[in-house]
């Protein structure tokens, strides 16, 4: 009876963390869609220079930033792909979710500097834990984004 | 002063390129800022404190490579970029940089 309490045990708390993992997941998901909704409006490129910027208008640069923490089961999930290599699908989605997020931000930036145009976009990350040094630090996503913010006409039908 | 990461700005001229100016800073994240960094990483969700550490970090080094454009008499920076480097474990280096310029309205 102990030996399948000890058994279990482990098992119940990956359920546990998976459960409440998916519950963080599915709640942020649905945020970001609201928000990318509501900010439907506002252009974010990646090109070097405003499309048809409104004259006189005076462009601004925005940053927007986002540090997404891993849960217990992806990080145990990626424990074992670790083994065996490939793609983690997890961690894709889970920078996927830093990504969107910041986009989300960095229009709210420009929409409260008075803009509805994003233009040439740059991502960035930063090492916050210190990986790179020899830091055992846990898994983050860290999403750094910058671009300039500017007024666009509106277009003429 | 105008700062924008594009090369140009539309309707204005560039008269004069007074060089490159930066910004730096090197922060720390702290125990408390850990603590509870490590509690949500069973949970999932945002690392509120660390996301401030970069956005205050972002800011103060925009600040320093502002105040540098200030003293050459620029009134814009343009192409400004972010780069980051991990100096040890526990804190990194952002760095901001641009282009300090004089502009004019064409």
């Amino acid at each position: 009876m102990l030996d399948l309490i000890v058994l279990l045990l482990p098992i119940a708390g990956l359920l546990l963390w998976w459960m409440i993992g998916s519950m963080t997941e599915h709640g942020h998901l649905a945020s970001l869609e609201r928000r990318e909704r509501e900010l439907a409006g506002i252009e974010v490129s990646s090109l070097p220079h405003p499309s048809s910027p409104a004259p006189g208008s005076e462009p601004k640069l925005v940053t927007a930033e986002v540090v997404l923490a891993s849960d217990g089961f992806k990080t145990w999930v990626f424990g074992l792909r670790n083994l065996f290599g490939g793609e983690s699908k997890s961690f894709s989605r889970l920078y996927q979710r830093a990504r969107r997020e910041a986009v989300v931000r960095l229009k709210t930036a420009a929409r409260d500097a008075g803009c509805n145009a994003v233009c040439n976009l740059r991502v960035e990350s930063a090492d916050i834990g210190g990986n790179a040094n020899g830091g055992k630090a846990m898994p983050m996503a860290v999403c750094a984004l910058s671009g300039t913010a500017y007024r666009r006409e509106a277009p003429t039908p | 002063m105008v700062i924008v990461n594009t090369e140009t700005i539309a309707g204005q001229r560039i008269v004069q390129n007074l060089g490159l100016v930066q910004g730096n800073t090197v922060r720390a994240k702290n125990f408390g800022r850990d603590i509870a960094a490590s509690f949500k990483n069973l949970v999932g969700g945002e690392l509120k404190g660390y996301t401030e550490l970069l956005t205050e970090a972002r800011r103060e080094a925009l600040s320093r490579m502002m105040a540098q454009a200030q003293q050459l008499g620029a009134n814009a920076v343009v192409n400004v970029r972010f780069a980051t480097s991990a100096i040890t474990a526990g804190a990194a280096e952002i760095l901001a940089y641009g282009t300090a310029v004089i502009l004019e309205l064409e």
